[in-house]
Order: C-alpha cells, then structure tokens, then sequence
C-alpha cells in the first residue's frame, strides 16, 4: 500500500485526479448529511434564483436548489453506475477467464456472443433494452451490466491468452493444480492491473451512458434529482438561468475526466513489484 | 603494448570512461578503459551481463544513446581523434570506417525491403556508387560470406533467411565498405551451435583475407578462445586484464579471470566430476561501486590495499597487462580448480543394475501444424515434434538431452511430464505406465516428476512471493501446513543458497539467477524422484551458470534425484549427465553412457556437433565438420535416416530410402546409423585427443 502512494506521489496528474474521484466518493457518501436543502424541496419563493450564498449553485424552475440535486445525484451515480459497472467486472472477468483458458469451441460462441453486443451502438442497445424493461434503477444497472461486460470479457481474455503458456501456469499444472486455482489464483492476480484500468474505464463510461439516458427521459424518473434529467429540465432555460445546466454538466465533465486520469494513473501505478522501485 | 600505442593501430582507446545519466543518478559504466587493436587483429571483450562490454565498443566511436556521456579518456581510429569530428564526420565513419553487427540479425535488417536492396543502398549511401554497381559489389559480398546460392537470396526478404544466413547477410553488408575495424556484439549468440560455427568460420576467414580489425564482443570463453588473439577482460565496467588468448587461458593473472575460466565446464572425460569454481556475491551496481577494486568483495586474494583505492591497469608482462595488486599472488587454473572445488560424485561407469527409475517406449508426438498457414491446415499436417523416443533414466542419475533448436527436446520433456499429450508410445515410471496428461495423473506420480523451465522469468508468478511459490506444492503434493511447512520453505531457500528472508519477495526483486533458485527449490519442494530441467542455465550469465549446476548436483548426491537436463550446450550436458541422448528431428541419433558418447565411433550428427562447441581451450584443435543447410521442417520429415540431407557421411541411396538400424556399440550405448561402428570410428578423433603441440608427437610417431 505504502508503495502504492510512493509510486502515485510521482504522478501529479493521477493524483490529482484521485483527488477528485474522492472528493465525488465522499460527497456521495456523506451527501444527505451536508446537503443544505432536500433535493426534492420546492421552494416557490425562490424560483431560477442565481447563485448566491443561501443557494450557491442557484436554483431551478421549481425553487429547488441546484447544488443539493446535484450533489444527491452524486450518490445516485455512484450507486447506479458502481453497481452497474461491478455486474460488467464480474461477469466478464469470469467469462474472460474461462473462454481465453478453454478455448476452442467454448472460446468462439462466448467471443461472438459478445462481438454481437458490441457491433450495436451502446447508446441505442440501452433505449430498446429500457424501452422494453422500463425505466427503473434496477434495470438500469442491468443494462449498464449488460453492455458493458463484453468490453471486460475482451479485457481479460487477451491477458489470458498471454499467460495460459507462460511457464508459471505450466508449473502449477505440473503439481495438478486445479482449473480453479489456475485461474483465480495464477492467472486473475496478473491481470488485475488490466482489469482495474477497465473498470474505471467502464465506469466513466456509464455515467455518461446513464446521464444520457437520464437527458433522454429513459432513465431515473423525475422528480428524483439525476444529472441527465437535470440537463434535461435545464435545457429551456439556459440563457435565463444557465448555472441550472452548467453545474450538473460540469459534475459530469469532472468525474468522467477524474475517473478516466485515474485509470491512466493506475496502469501504470498497479504494476508489480520490480527491484528498480 | 597497451601502454606504448603504436601508430599503426586502428583503433586506440584511452583511458576512456563513459557515465549514464539516469533517474537514479550518475551511472559510470565504463571507467579509465584502456585498449588498442591492430590491423588484421581480433579482440575479444569477455565479461558477463552488465560489464560495460558494449558500452565501452559503441562508446569508443561516440556512439551512445541520449543520456550517455564520454567524461574522459581519447580514441583514435586510424590516428582520427574521434572527438574531434563533427556529428556528419561521425556519421560517415560510423557507416564507412567501421561495421557493426549485432547480436540480432533480423532486428538489423529492414523486413520489408529484400536483402539486395538493402545492400545496394548500402553501397550507394556510403561508396557513391551508381544502383546496378552497387548491386553487384553486394552480390560479391554475399559470395565472400560463402552464402549459397547469392542470387537468391538477393531477391528474398529477410524472413524467408534462416538465422545464420540472415546474420551472414548482415556481415556481408558491413563488410560492403571495406571498413577497417568491425565491431561484432555477440553475433553468434542467437544462432545454434551448428550454425554458430559456420559463422565464427567465416568471421576467422575474412580476418585472414581483410586488412580489418575484429573487436568481438561475447561472454562465451569458448567463442573467443577460437577466434581472437587477444582478450581483454572486463568486470563492472573496468577493464581487468588483457593478454594474448592463449596467455590468458593459460595462466590469467586478475583473480576474476580466473574464476571466469574456472566456473565453465572444461570438457574432461575423466569418471570423477568436479564441482565448478563459484564466486560468491553479485557484480556489484553501478550506482554502488566499492571504494577500491570492484572485485575485492568477491576476492579471495583481497588484502586491505584492495579495498583502499582501486588498483589501475599496469603492464605486467610483454603485451598484457592487469588491474590488480596482488597479481602475483593468483595461482595456476589447475591449482585453482583443485583447491576451490570437490568430488561431487563419480560418474557411472558399468551398466547400472537395479531397477530403471523411468523409461519411455517409442514416445511420439506429433502436433497440429498451427493456425497461420491454410494449406497445412488443409492437409491437416502435423508436426512429427517427437518421434519415437525410447530411453531410460535409473535413479540418482542424469540423462542428458542434446540437440540443435527444434529437435523436440522440450515436446518430449513436457510429453514425460504430462503438459503435453502423446500420440503414441508409453512412459513408464517404477514399471507404471502413466496417463498421458497430468490431469489424470494420481498424486504419486505427479510428486514424482516435477520440472524446472528455461525462461526465469516468466517460471515465477509475478504476485506470488518467494515463499508462496515454494509452499504450494508442499502444501498440495505433500500435505505439510503451518509451522513445518515454513521450516521446510526455510530449508528449501537454504539448499539452493538463498536467505530466510527472501520468502517474503516477489520474483520482480530477485535476479535472474535467484529466480532459477527458487524455480529449482519450487521442483525439489514435492520431494520428486526425477526433476526435468528444460535448458535450465541457458540464459543466464557463466558464473551463475555454474553456481546452479553446482547446485542440481548437490542435490542430486543428497537426495538422489535423477535428473532430465535438457540442453543445447554440449559442453553443459558432458558435465551434468551420466548418460547422453543426442536428439535430432524428433529422433534419437544417439544414446548411451557419457564417456562413450564422447569418444568414438560417434553418430555423425554427435560429432558435428561436438566439432561445432566452443571449447574454452585454444590449444584443443577441433575437427571441422560443418553441417550444410537448416534443421529441415517437422512437418515433412526426410525419408530413410532422417537426417541423411545435412550428414556428411550420407552412403546415398541407402540412407535417403531406409530407416537406419539400432547398432548396440557397447552394453548400453547405441547408434542410429547406416555405418557399422567400426567404419565411424575410423577416422574420427576425440575432441580432447587432438591438441596443438601434441600434433607434431603424433606425426613423429
């Protein structure tokens, strides 16, 4: 761990973006507590108000304020997302493991399965497939789960190909190693730092995906505060009140960006352990 | 000679110290190297990974990546003070003056042009010379490199040349400017012994016909014992010691020389073996050099002089010369060997009695011809990788296993573990026929034969420490847990010399040669009776070679672990083995007890290849047999004997249509061959019976 801070300390960049990342995380965390006003309170007195101290992202059309739906949309999009991005991480690094080490037929109907997902554009596999379920939280998690997972399988599938013949796998087939073992435990650590760079990947990935569908009405349902839908709201007012589009976007823009950096930072942080430090 | 430079010399360093500038701070890689080389002349530079060998080459004509400096010294090439030239002068030198070929052919030549566009463009960029002159000069070029059939390989890309014709072709295009100095950085390192020979060949011939000197760079004693007449030693970029090659092998005079000769195998047929001379410690970093001699923590000639202030290059003799202050104190090679090492063990001399620990009965293997090719894919080809193999390991013993690359070595090694399945044929172990994958294996047999593999670094998982690497077959094969499987992971580190504490590292901390270790005590942890070491020591530095064939036959007089040792170094193989299987094409050409194999009557293809190795003996003169042509491919094997297109004894019609017999030439030793042993051993020589000086006893008698 400490070696892990050493290496992120020569990094100005990743560390800064962690930064950011965090400061997001904590908000989410500890968001209903700090949030000065509820994030559905309608205030009517204080309608498209501009920011200032008692509202200082200003508020929208119906006196809500703006900084306390942006930050309870913090929370939704590190929930909706985390969880949608875990589904992808767990079934494509299973499915990734298995196909790379099997093989052969296995191999080529799991790969297609997924070439499949991918050759449709994400954006519009997730209308129909929202179109069809609705639009609730729960299926939004599986659609990001769903979309997502063949990028991971690929990941973690190449990286197996690479290592199934290294010598270290041959040598614990020489003890008889069970495929379990081999595969969680001699093949899975060595691909980890692939791994957690697609992850994050991923998951900048689906706050964009999940803020678009909120933007296209597809996804979290008003009045429950979401970055997209906010965007949505505030889409008609921009030149009367341009902070209610501004600051939902700019939270966006930031933590995509952070979450991307960070990735970047971690390729090159989670490599293992060498003597030159 | 050193001191006093003659102006005839092409290439005169001195004094020359070169620094890396790196994260870490300043590295002096080279330091205070002194060196001159005359016309016609070839000098070998011997050190191990890490000396400075190349550093100090390309740093002499000012050619050094970024962040390398010359912070002292001068070199004059032909009387040219290079520091002196602009970087275009430079330029034309480095192209003109002087050849470089490198270690890698195929990394040196474009892989999209042919062969005889690049040497045209050669001939054009540097002589002026117009496209259809140029041409030809290459074609006569690859002529004088004695390339067969030259037009065609004019027309043809790189990738269609075997490895030694390609570095043939590199050697041609140096040689297009008729260069004065031709700087050769381990050229025949990549190739196979049998290739390696024709190349060192030539390298001799054109040294004879060109007015050009050699600086041969190699950490292989045996290469430069052959080709150079001069050697200069070089330990943690210092240069230690230069004498004339037969000086030096006779009688070195910087201890590490003489541990450097002491920890290769010397080719002794005698039935006791010797361990190798080991030398304790590490060369030491750049960045931590000692305050005197670099050496003086691993000496044991250091007094407190050593230590006090570095001791510089002095003459000592006519010729040579030597960085240490107790040079007169360093013994003969022969008293060194006696004193520094031991008797590990007699070598089998009878026919064993007692019951063979494993045998293989005609093991084949042939494999699907992979993917890329569509039309051996339709013929659904297959690889005869290893085609019928029948041989015997007893206990406590070692079979050696010798080949060029691409004889299934490994195929049949990873077919007696188990990794890869056998077409045919059975593996018998303590008179059990055992499944032919490991999967299927009971938990016996799979304790049984474990296996150490070549490559180092990739033998150990990444994310598992030292200690976790050993524990797990304890844990798994032999069912020890907690407090008695960390004693023994404690006397595992130590049986292979290493400390307690490194059970808490990751491989990526550990040196290439601790990695084997700890490879070699992952395969002794299961308590097998047989371990296969698939080119266990091939790719690490001589010393540490040594250190680990040391270590396997420690282990093998405690424990009585037979051993597989798979090698392509012959000289390795003689040290190790009891008994030698020499490996061709997926066959057997010849099998039997270590001092017989050596001596004649040999296969053909064993004495080819005993005439192609380094002996590290200049005084040893070796026949000069030299295989023709490449390996041919696996997949269409040649009829009859299989190796009848490359031997130089092929009978003709009865070779290329008959599969040869099994001649028994002694109680356990046979050969495949059309020729009656009596007819092979006519003619042929022992490789140790013929030596300079010797020659003329031999004709008086």
């Amino acid at each position: 761990m400490r070696l892990y801070w050493r290496r992120l300390r020569h990094r100005p960049v990743a560390l800064v973006a962690t930064i950011i990342f965090s400061i997001f995380l904590l908000l989410a965390v500890i968001g209903p507590w700090v949030s000065p006003y509820s994030a559905t309170h309608q205030d009517y007195d204080a309608r498209l108000e501009s920011p200032s101290f008692s509202h200082p992202f200003g508020t929208d059309l119906y006196g809500r304020d703006v900084f306390s739906r942006v930050l309870a949309g913090t929370r939704g999009v590190f929930v909706l997302c985390g969880l949608g991005t875990l589904m992808a991480v767990a079934i494509g690094t299973i499915t990734g493991l298995f196909s790379g080490y099997v093989g052969g037929f296995t191999d080529e109907v799991i790969m297609r399965v997924y070439d499949v997902l991918l050759c449709v554009p994400s954006l519009l596999l997730a209308m129909v497939l929202i179109a069809v379920s609705g639009p609730s939280k729960r299926n939004l998690v599986l659609v990001v789960g769903i979309l997502y997972t063949p990028d991971v399988a690929r990941v973690v599938r190449s990286v197996v190909l690479d290592l199934r013949t290294k010598e270290f796998v041959e040598a614990a087939k020489v003890r008889r190693e069970t495929r379990r073992h081999i595969l969680f435990r001699e093949i899975l650590p060595n691909a980890l730092g692939p791994l957690m760079v697609e992850s994050a990947m991923r998951f900048s990935y689906s706050i964009f995906l999940v803020a678009s569908l909120g933007f296209l009405g597809l996804g979290v349902q008003p009045p429950s505060p979401d970055w997209g839908l906010q965007i949505n709201e505030a889409r008609n007012f921009l030149g009367l009140a341009p902070w209610m589009l501004f600051f939902p976007a700019a939270a966006i823009a930031l933590l995509i960006i952070s979450t991307s950096l960070m990735s970047d930072g971690l390729k090159e942080i989670g490599e293992p352990v060498r003597s030159g430090g | 000679m050193d001191a006093t430079q003659s102006s005839t010399d092409i290439l005169s360093i001195s004094d020359l110290s070169i620094d890396y500038r790196t994260e870490r701070g300043t590295l002096p890689a080279v330091r205070h190297a002194t060196l001159n080389i005359a016309p016609q002349q070839s000098l070998g530079i011997v050190g191990e990974s890490g000396s400075g060998k190349t550093t100090l080459a390309m740093g002499a004509l000012r050619y050094l990546p970024e962040n390398g400096r010359i912070v002292g010294g001068t070199v004059r090439l032909r009387g040219t003070d290079l520091a002196s030239l602009s970087p275009g002068e430079l330029r034309r030198i480095w192209g003109g003056q002087v050849g470089i070929i490198y270690q890698n052919p195929l990394g040196a030549l474009n892989p999209s042009l042919t062969i005889g566009r690049q040497l045209r463009e050669m001939g054009m960029l540097h002589l002026g010379l117009g496209k259809r002159d140029a041409y030809r000069l290459g074609q006569e070029m690859l002529t004088k490199v004695a390339m067969p059939d030259p037009d065609s390989v004019l027309r043809r890309y790189p990738h269609q040349l075997s490895g030694g014709m390609l570095q043939r072709c590199v050697i041609a295009m140096a040689l297009m400017t008729e260069p004065s100095l031709l700087i050769m950085d381990e050229p025949t390192t990549a190739l196979d012994v049998t290739t390696q020979a024709v190349v060192l060949d030539l390298v001799r011939e054109l040294k004879r016909e060109l007015r050009a000197a050699i600086l041969y760079i190699t950490h292989d004693l045996g290469v430069v014992a052959r080709i150079c007449d001069r050697i200069a030693v070089m330990y943690a970029g210092e240069i230690v010691e230069t004498a004339p090659t037969r000086d030096l092998f006779k009688r070195p005079r910087h201890p590490y020389s003489l541990s450097l000769l002491g920890c290769v195998p010397h080719f002794d047929l005698s039935a006791e073996k010797r361990t190798l001379v080991t030398i304790t410690g590490a060369i030491p970093h750049l960045d931590a050099l000692p305050p005197g001699c670099s050496f003086a923590p691993r000496c044991r000639f250091a007094i407190e002089e050593c230590t006090a202030s570095p001791p510089p290059l002095a003459e000592i003799d006519a010729g040579r010369s030597c960085a240490c202050y107790r040079w007169q104190e360093v013994p003969p090679p022969e008293a060194e060997v006696g004193e520094q090492t031991r008797v590990i063990r007699t070598r089998r001399t009878a026919v064993p009695t007692g019951d063979v620990l494993l045998r293989t009965d005609d093991v084949r293997v042939f494999l699907k011809a992979s993917g890329r090719s569509l039309e051996l894919r339709r013929q659904k080809a297959r690889v005869h990788a290893v085609d019928g193999i029948s041989a015997f390991i007893w206990p406590g013993e070692t079979l050696g296993l010798v080949g060029e690359s691409g004889s299934g070595k490994t195929t049949f090694a990873r077919a007696v573990v188990g990794l890869t399945e056998r077409t045919g044929g059975q593996v018998v172990l303590r008179g059990r026929r055992l499944e032919g994958v490991v999967e299927k294996r009971p938990k016996e047999v799979v304790r049984d034969i474990q296996m150490v593999f070549q490559n180092p670094d990739a033998s150990l998982n990444p994310r598992h420490t030292v200690g976790e690497e050993i524990g797990r077959p304890l844990s798994l094969l032999r069912g020890v847990r907690g407090r008695e499987r960390e004693q023994l992971i404690g006397e595992l580190l130590a049986s292979v010399n290493l400390p307690r504490n490194y059970d808490r590292r990751y491989p990526g901390e550990l040196s290439g040669g601790e990695k084997q270790r700890v490879a070699i005590a992952r395969a002794c942890a299961a308590d097998p009776a047989l371990i296969l070491c698939d080119e266990p020591i091939s790719s690490l530095d001589v010393s540490v070679q040594g250190t680990l064939m040391n270590l396997l036959m420690d282990r093998q007089a405690q424990a009585g672990t037979s051993f597989l040792f798979i090698s392509h170094d012959l000289s390795a193989v003689e040290h190790m083995s009891d008994s030698i299987a020499v490996m061709y094409l997926g066959r057997l050409m010849e099998l039997g007890p270590t001092a017989e194999v050596m001596r004649p009557p040999f296969h053909p293809y064993t004495e080819a290849l005993l005439s192609a190795l380094p002996v590290p003996d200049p005084d040893v003169v070796q026949e000069e047999i030299r295989l023709g042509g490449t390996v041919p491919s696996a997949t269409e094997v040649p009829a009859g004997c299989r190796f009848h297109t490359r031997c130089p004894r092929c009978l003709g019609e009865l070779c290329a249509r008959q599969e040869p017999p099994w001649q028994p030439v002694g109680p356990s030793h046979w050969i495949y061959c059309h020729i009656s042993p009596a007819e092979l051993a006519a003619g042929q020589v022992g490789i140790l019976d013929r030596r300079r000086g010797l020659d003329c006893k031999e004709a008086s008698r």
